[in-house]
């Protein structure tokens, strides 16, 4: 975008430095709007499961402006600071959070081409980055200067840390099968019909989309794995000490990175911004018609993909008010004596299918594997037999 | 002179590294608590990294043909993940003596008995 | 005229260094934790401007995601009674200085500033960053005995003895293995010991 803005004579810095404002604006929008759509969900759905109303009051019959009223009541709320806290780290705890969860949204695609950064290792990337939001909880509850927040914060230390492992592996798998780290070329492998879907390339791939979404809600610390704040035994984890302000900046950290983790999962097992039926081709809304109709046709796959973000983080509303809270040692258990051995074995399971039927099971319409990048180098016998 | 009118060249980033390494080392030297001895170690080894990835980039400096290339990154690569290796082993040391001497001081170790 | 990789350079750069120095300064170990978590996530940033994303995402996830959160972890653990900090004597601090001094001037003035090769004047003015090729299909093809990028090597010596970096990629995997291993086994005696020690 900023390379057309250039030709048309802006200066260089002008229009790459507009051209990055206004995308993160444009994410910080999306990550804003989703916390408080998921603030309001969460009492909706919560009060629904649990045979309650939820808010009714604020704004009309189904409490539409309970956000924005929570969010005023909050900003004029008193920042408190312990007397025993670190008050450098505690005030900047929460903006670590913030700016790991938010940065997390720079690399991932909402339809074919629709990325604020395109980076060659996407997945990698954003596992990376993902793994830096544990040091604003850590430092968020050491500095507090209180036992139920220093109880929570190495709780979610050991948590995070441990379920790394499985998630990468759960990552890994569909990354091998498609043979890139580059979330756009994984999304277009799934195009067309849902049994292109990597999440239906074979029964492996299917049980290790179960394990990814168990260690992607250990991940973001929801029950039944929210272990840091365990509100009925450490009052609220690592969050005791925190009000107003900087308890909104956690909150809106947490939303971000559930809806980026259901992203991540959409775009890895359900088919990114393709939906079970290809609408946009059907139509002829593709790139090769026109560039409008193409448009036309990312936006209807920005939807779909934003619709499967949704879904998934209703999933885990849904696994939350379902699902009791487990213990401390039991959730290391099921990382490190289920989930770890699971994502192993299934990541032998979907190499001997991929060897055995390589071209799957549906006929496909683009190739699984690296052939779509097209290796810019000639095959590996040209050098002479000094393979190993 | 305007500073960032010049290009960024090799000793650039090589005076980053170097700076890294100086305060590794005296960080090695002057903390008494055995942990901050290891992050010491860590600022060494990224010193060094930091090395080995400038004279890796070919488009640093004038003779580009002596860039070592993927070597480069390999190599940082290893040392990225033996540093991993090299803190998860320091760490249990630390708390294993921890739990002996009650104290994370190293000048407090000075016998072999443990 | 800005340029523009000179820019960013400084932006990571400048961090980096006051970053390290305070790991040094400071006195508070938590901080001083926190100041190497972000002189190291300033480092990834120079990795990313010097044309090696996959080193620098690296860098970012087992750096500063995994061994970081360990050493910050040990921090918690070992800390006794409020924020655990111990005092150096100034004459330490004096010696530290200047013979840390002393070994700057010598890498600066004997290494880093000693080639003309690699100073401002002689590179061109403007770094082709944007070009520089995705790192991680040859690094891959690197780990497993492939050199993609010597495949034109015109002499055959160098071509066979630069064949790649399998031998080695098996070897960390086994000394990750024993490190996996002995640091649990570490972590593991001291309970017993307690246990031996209350029976």
């Amino acid at each position: 975008m900023a390379e057309y803005l250039v030709q048309f004579g802006f200066p260089v810095w002008l229009a790459y430095g507009g051209i990055a404002v206004v995308q993160c604006m444009i994410l910080l929008g999306i990550m804003m709007g989703a916390a408080a759509t998921f603030t309001w969900m969460e009492r909706k759905v919560s009060g629904r499961i649990q045979d309650r109303l939820g808010p009714t009051r604020v704004g009309g019959r189904f409490g539409w402006l309970q956000s924005p009223a929570d969010g005023i009541k909050l900003l004029c709320k008193e920042d408190l600071i312990p007397k025993d806290a670190d008050p450098i780290l505690f005030r900047l705890a929460p903006y670590i959070s913030f700016s790991a969860s938010f940065s997390v949204f720079l690399a991932l695609p909402f339809a074919n081409g629709w990325v604020a950064q395109h980076l060659n290792m996407g997945v990698f990337f954003i596992l990376a980055v993902a793994g830096l939001e544990v040091y604003g909880v850590m430092l968020g509850g050491y500095s507090s200067g209180s036992k139920w927040s220093l109880y929570g914060c190495i709780r979610e230390a050991a948590q995070v840390v441990s379920y790394e492992v499985p998630l990468g592996l759960c990552v890994l798998i569909p990354v091998m099968v498609a043979g890139t780290l580059d979330l756009v070329t994984i999304g277009n492998m799934q195009q067309g019909w849902g049994w292109n879907w990597m999440i239906f390339h074979s029964p492996f791939m299917f049980v290790t989309f179960f394990i990814f979404v168990t260690c992607a809600v250990a991940s973001t610390n929801r029950a039944p794995f929210d272990l840091a704040e365990a509100e009925s035994e450490l009052v609220a984890g690592f969050l005791t000490e925190y009000s107003g302000f900087r308890w909104s900046v956690f909150f809106m950290a947490e939303y971000g990175s559930m809806v980026m983790v259901s992203g991540l999962g959409a775009i890895l097992f359900l088919g990114g911004w393709y939906g079970p039926i290809p609408v946009a081709e059907l139509l002829g809304l593709t790139h090769a018609n026109h560039a409008i109709l193409g448009w036309l046709g990312d936006l209807l796959g920005a939807c779909n993909f934003l619709f499967k973000a949704f879904l998934g983080v209703t999933v885990m509303m849904w696994l939350r008010w379902t699902l009791p809270r487990l213990r401390i040692d039991q959730v290391m258990t099921t990382c490190l004596k289920y989930c770890v051995p699971l994502a192993a074995a299934m990541f032998v399971g979907v190499v001997l299918w991929s060897y055995a039927l390589p071209g799957g099971i549906f006929p496909r319409k683009t190739p699984l594997g690296a052939v779509a990048e097209g290796p810019t180098w000639p095959a590996p016998q040209a050098t002479g037999g000094e393979t190993p | 002179m305007f500073i960032l009118g010049q290009p960024v060249s090799l000793s650039h980033y090589l005076v980053v590294g170097a700076i890294l390494f100086v305060c590794g080392i005296v960080c090695m030297a002057t903390k008494r608590n055995a942990i901050g001895v290891l992050m010491g170690v860590e600022l060494v080894l990224n010193g060094a990294a930091v090395n080995f990835v400038a004279f890796s980039c070919p488009f640093l400096r004038a003779d580009s043909h002596l860039a070592l290339g993927l070597d480069g990154h390999l190599i940082t690569l290893f040392i990225i993940v033996l540093a991993a290796a090299e803190a998860a082993v320091a760490l249990a040391i630390a708390l294993c003596y921890y739990n002996t001497h009650a104290t994370i001081d190293v000048d407090e170790g000075d016998e072999l008995k443990g | 005229m800005i340029n523009w990789h000179t820019l960013f350079f400084f932006l990571f750069a400048i961090p980096t260094c006051l970053f390290a120095v305070a790991v040094v300064v400071s006195a508070n170990v938590v901080r001083m934790a926190v100041c190497l978590i972000a002189s190291l996530a300033c480092v990834a940033g120079l990795y990313f401007l010097a044309a090696a994303d996959f080193v620098g995402a690296m860098q970012l996830m087992i750096y500063v995601g995994g061994t970081l959160v360990l050493l910050v972890f040990g921090v918690m653990l070992t800390g006794q009674g409020g924020y655990a900090s111990m005092k150096i004597t100034s004459t330490n601090w004096l010696m530290a200085g200047l013979s840390g001094g002393a070994l700057l001037i010598l890498l600066l003035g004997c290494a880093a500033l000693s080639v003309d090769a690699w100073s401002p004047k002689t590179v061109a003015q403007s770094a082709p960053t944007a070009e520089a090729e995705p790192t991680v299909a040859p690094l891959g093809m690197g780990l497993l005995g492939i050199r993609v990028d010597r495949l034109s090597q015109p002499e055959a010596t160098l071509q066979s003895g630069m064949s790649g970096y399998f031998l080695p990629f098996e070897i960390v995997s086994v000394h990750l293995l024993v490190v996996l291993i002995g640091a649990a086994y570490l972590a593991r005696t001291r309970r017993r010991r307690e246990a031996e020690d209350s029976a």
